[in-house]
């Protein structure tokens, strides 16, 4: 594999704010490719570095080997979806889309034959002679999106293109790009603080926080491994329990409670160990249960969500979130009832800060 | 307001009573002006049966004219240089930070808070020394007349220009302009097809304020108009103050007409653009 | 598909010298775009406005022309005196009562229009503007020749009994003619104040029992206070340095501070006192304007 975008030491400060700091990243050519994190992370910035409607402060940046780190963005053959489209409003769609084509000096004709296939890849035909305004929102982002195809850019960034769609559509195109992604072969950088839709189409996913890269992985491995405590918390939902390590099999809780916890690193370690909801399962607490991989404790809240059913369930010193699938053979707990949560040893992970 | 509170009883009555109020105080000296223009009176406020000959009048008297014509030249040259050194300043101003942009900034309010009389004031001393200066250094007899007259519209009409510009660039996402570098447009041509077509309204609005104030000065223009060389508002504003003919109402239609008319003309190009 | 050319020639890898000469080239960019302006202002507004105050500490010499030299502020003594005084008092409340006029008949007008759809709305909006495009010198003549002799105005009052009455060449002529002149400068700002305000919030007011003094009060003046000080600001600066509507409106012993101050320069030849008041004038309305922005105003 080709490396399509690489970042070495990449650092972005706009006056004493650093935005992004000593970035390294290879993207690959032909991967959906997404960054993640809160808003300010630095996902943005580094997009728009890729893109080259910013310059870095320091490092290097290139593409298919190429430095482009101080290159203007018009000759960088990567193109992108802006998170409100930024169509041209007093274009036409085939304007629109041919508009990458026209200033790049392309024949007319053959600007409008290539606009017009593109226009029909995306499911706008018949629509091309409309002005931005008067499309609905989810043919805007068709536009955006063949906007920047037609130019068989090597790369393409998208700078949270779904935000402004509702959520029913937005999983539409969620599926829509995936399969665009992979028809088109390029490698597309996807930018957006949404962890379901990240894991939902990515190869591979790096995760933000304050200007710093804290993992790059596939999305199982960022769910069942995340790198620190962050990033265990920010994708999905998960129980976080703070304790120190007693050897590599155990995470004494910070109550004394020992808890079975593969991990990796010295003894006396402060970490915590997270649990995801859906990998516990709650029984009456008058079944036998391994004290190593359970606690006990009292159920305080139930929500209901139609599928499933979150239990809060309360213990001593902390609560914890458990998911159980609305199924006829699970049984149904009551707000009070005693239970015990447990787990299979697997279903930890255990997390430095 | 989208779903204001529609007022009630009373106060709706004396609302819509207001409102009546304000258009008819608007209008009726409009109106009565058109009428007694064409009124066979030599009271100006009198009607004395239907007549054109006062615009005739107007027609014959090559002063008016050649006011005229003075009036729509200076309007001209002044409307193209405001325009472009205000949209020039417009864009500076939104689009980069630079050394001394506050100054520049507070410096383009100036012209537009400084009253008339002042400015007037300004610019005929202003011009005293200058061609006093011109006339010791280079022996230049210089006179009052069409360039003062210009440069003293351009003072504050770029200020005009570039507030109307600066709104409507405001008003415009920078992301389109990043979209088409993005593009592989130069900044040149994202400018071309990008910015300018977006900002087209807001120029044509403060063209039209330009051109529309450069017909209307009186003031400034009365103070660095030379001898022998006027506009035509100074004309007008000189025959009354020796006393009101009915040559003033028909040179006053006149203005009014051509200035609704230019209002009229922004308007519809406003609403064809939209349309189409 | 073309080859595009990716690199003429080798790219710079990033550094924060690169950075900041980058940031210098866009910041000499825009001062460049600025610079015509920049410079033509400073040729002919601050330069100008330099020899208007060198100008008012210049004495007046016999001849009625200005000596450069023997710098006094006798100028601006003479603003102390009663005859200027008063003049200058005039001034004021002239203007602070055709303010209060626009303002009086401006707001309900503004409010009213808010309260039409928006197609009726845009209408009549327009017809705010055209009196606000046509020629200023051309709407005050109008009046004179409503007001004139034997004209329309005196036509009414006579069909009311109420007699001859002369307005022209007074007081109450130049006030009308300013508010005639300076409406729509009240109408627009105030309009735009108060149609960006929530109806729900006096929805919400009534709701919770105010009547409609009430509500007026604590809800729909306080929000469109900046409507109100932007419109009043347009209608006081322009009035008190008016010149026009009192030479064609206004008689002899209306004399307002614009007529004074061209007084001195066309006629009376005294130079320094004229350079003097402009000055002061000037001031006034740079004050009034500073405490408009300081007050969190932003559109002018």
């Amino acid at each position: 594999m080709t490396a399509a975008v690489e970042l070495r030491g990449i650092t972005k400060k706009f006056g004493d704010v650093i935005a992004v700091d000593n970035v390294d990243l290879t993207i690959q050519d032909g991967e959906f490719f997404s960054l993640l994190g809160p808003s300010g992370c630095g996902k943005t910035t580094t997009l728009r570095m890729i893109a080259g409607l910013e310059f870095p402060t320091e490092g290097s940046l290139s593409i298919f080997g190429e430095e482009v780190g101080t290159l203007a963005p018009n000759k960088r053959s990567v193109n992108t979806v802006f998170q409100n489209y930024a169509l041209f409003p007093h274009l036409t769609v085939l304007d629109n889309v041919g508009f990458g084509l026209k200033m790049q000096g392309v024949a007319k004709k053959e600007t409008k034959e290539r606009s017009m296939e593109m226009i029909e890849l995306v499911q706008l035909a018949g629509l091309e002679t409309r002005k931005p305004s008067q499309m609905s929102g989810g043919q805007q982002q068709r536009v955006a999106l063949a906007r920047a195809l037609v130019n068989q850019p090597k790369v393409l960034l998208l700078d949270e293109p779904l935000g402004a769609l509702d959520l029913k559509l937005r999983q539409e195109m969620q599926l829509e790009l995936k399969k665009l992604q992979r028809d088109v072969g390029i490698s597309f950088v996807f930018v957006t603080h949404d962890q379901e839709e990240a894991l939902t189409m990515s190869d591979r996913i790096a995760v933000m926080h304050e200007g710093k890269l804290l993992q790059v992985a596939s999305p199982e491995e960022i769910y069942e491994s995340p790198a620190n405590r962050f990033v265990a918390d920010f994708i999905g939902r998960t129980n976080l329990l703070d304790g120190t390590t007693s050897d590599n099999e155990t995470v004494v809780l910070s109550n004394g409670t020992s808890i079975r916890a593969q991990n990796t690193f010295p003894e006396g370690t402060k970490v915590s160990i997270s649990i995801r909801p859906e990998r516990t399962e709650i029984t009456q607490r008058s079944e036998p249960s391994d004290s190593l991989s359970s606690i006990q404790g009292t159920v305080e809240t139930i929500t209901y969500l139609g599928n499933a059913r979150v239990y809060g369930v309360k213990f001593t010193w902390l609560s914890i979130e458990v998911r159980e699938e609305n199924r006829p053979d699970l049984e149904v707990f009551n707000v009070g009832d005693d239970v015990t949560v447990h787990w299979e040893h697997d279903a930890i992970s255990v997390v430095k800060d | 307001m989208s779903n204001a509170v529609e007022p009630r009883g009373l106060s709706k009555i004396g609302l819509q009573i207001n409102g009546w109020l304000v258009y008819l105080f608007f209008y009726a000296p409009i109106v009565l002006l058109v009428i007694f223009s064409f009124s066979d009176s030599r009271n100006v406020g009198k009607w004395g049966g239907f007549t054109l000959g006062w615009y005739e009048q107007f027609i014959d008297s090559s002063n008016a004219r050649n006011a005229l014509e003075n009036s729509i030249k200076i309007a001209i040259v002044v409307t193209i240089i405001s325009v472009i050194l205000g949209t020039m300043s417009a864009l500076a101003l939104e689009r980069f930070t630079f050394k001394g942009k506050r100054v520049f900034d507070a410096l383009l309010y100036l012209p537009i808070i400084i009253p008339d009389v002042t400015m007037a004031v300004m610019l005929l001393l202003f011009f005293g020394e200058f061609f006093e200066i011109l006339d010791n250094l280079f022996g230049l007899q210089l006179r009052k007349g069409f360039w003062s007259i210009s440069i003293s519209h351009i003072a504050f009409n770029i200020s005009f220009v570039s507030v109307v510009v600066r709104a409507r660039l405001a008003g415009m996402s920078r992301d389109l302009e990043e979209a088409a570098v993005d593009l592989y447009a130069s900044r040149w041509k994202a400018f071309r097809h990008v910015t300018f077509p977006q900002i087209l309204p807001g120029i044509a609005g403060g063209a039209l304020l330009a051109m529309t104030l450069s017909l209307d000065d009186v003031v400034i223009t009365q103070f660095v108009a030379g001898p022998g060389w006027t506009t035509l508002p100074v004309y007008v504003f000189g025959l009354i103050r020796k006393g009101v003919t009915p040559l003033i109402n028909s040179i006053s239609v006149i203005m009014l007409v051509s200035s609704m008319l230019l209002v009229g003309l922004s308007l519809l190009a406003e609403r064809t653009r939209r349309g189409g | 598909m073309r080859k595009r050319k990716h690199t003429d020639h080798v790219v710079e890898v990033a550094t924060p010298e690169f950075e900041k000469a980058a940031q210098k080239k866009e910041s000499r960019r825009g001062l460049l775009m600025a610079l015509p302006s920049y410079l033509y202002l400073i040729l002919f507004f601050v330069i100008p406005l330099g020899i208007v105050l060198i100008y008012s500490f210049a004495t007046r010499n016999r001849f009625g022309g200005t000596d450069l030299s023997g710098w006094n502020l006798e100028s601006y003594e003479r603003i102390a005196e009663p005859i200027v005084r008063t003049i200058l008092f005039r001034s004021l409340w002239l203007a602070i009562l055709t303010t209060v006029i626009c303002l009086v008949i401006a707001y309900p007008f503004a409010y009213y229009l808010s309260t039409r759809k928006p197609t009726i709305r845009n209408v009549m909006l327009v017809f705010v503007m055209i009196p606000f495009w046509t020629n200023f010198l051309v709407r005050n003549y109008a009046w004179r020749v409503i007001l004139g002799n034997d004209g329309p105005f005196t036509k009414v009052t006579e069909f009311f009994g109420l007699g001859t009455h002369e307005l022209l060449f007074s007081q109450k002529a130049v006030v009308l003619g300013l508010v005639y002149g300076y409406l729509p400068f009240m109408i627009l700002p105030l309009y735009a104040a108060i149609e960006r305000i929530d109806g729900q919030l006096l929805e919400a007011s009534r709701d919770l029992y105010g009547n409609g003094w009430q509500s007026f009060k604590n809800v729909l003046l306080p929000l469109s206070m900046p409507g109100v000080i932007a419109g009043s600001i347009l209608v006081f600066v322009p009035s008190l340095g008016a010149y026009v509507t009192p030479e064609i409106l206004g008689g002899a012993k209306t004399t307002l501070l614009g007529s004074y101050i061209v007084t001195q320069f066309l006629t009376a030849r005294n130079w320094p006192f004229g350079a003097a008041l402009s000055f002061v004038l000037m001031a006034v309305m740079l004050l009034m304007t500073i405490i408009y922005f300081r007050k969190g105003g932003r559109t002018l």
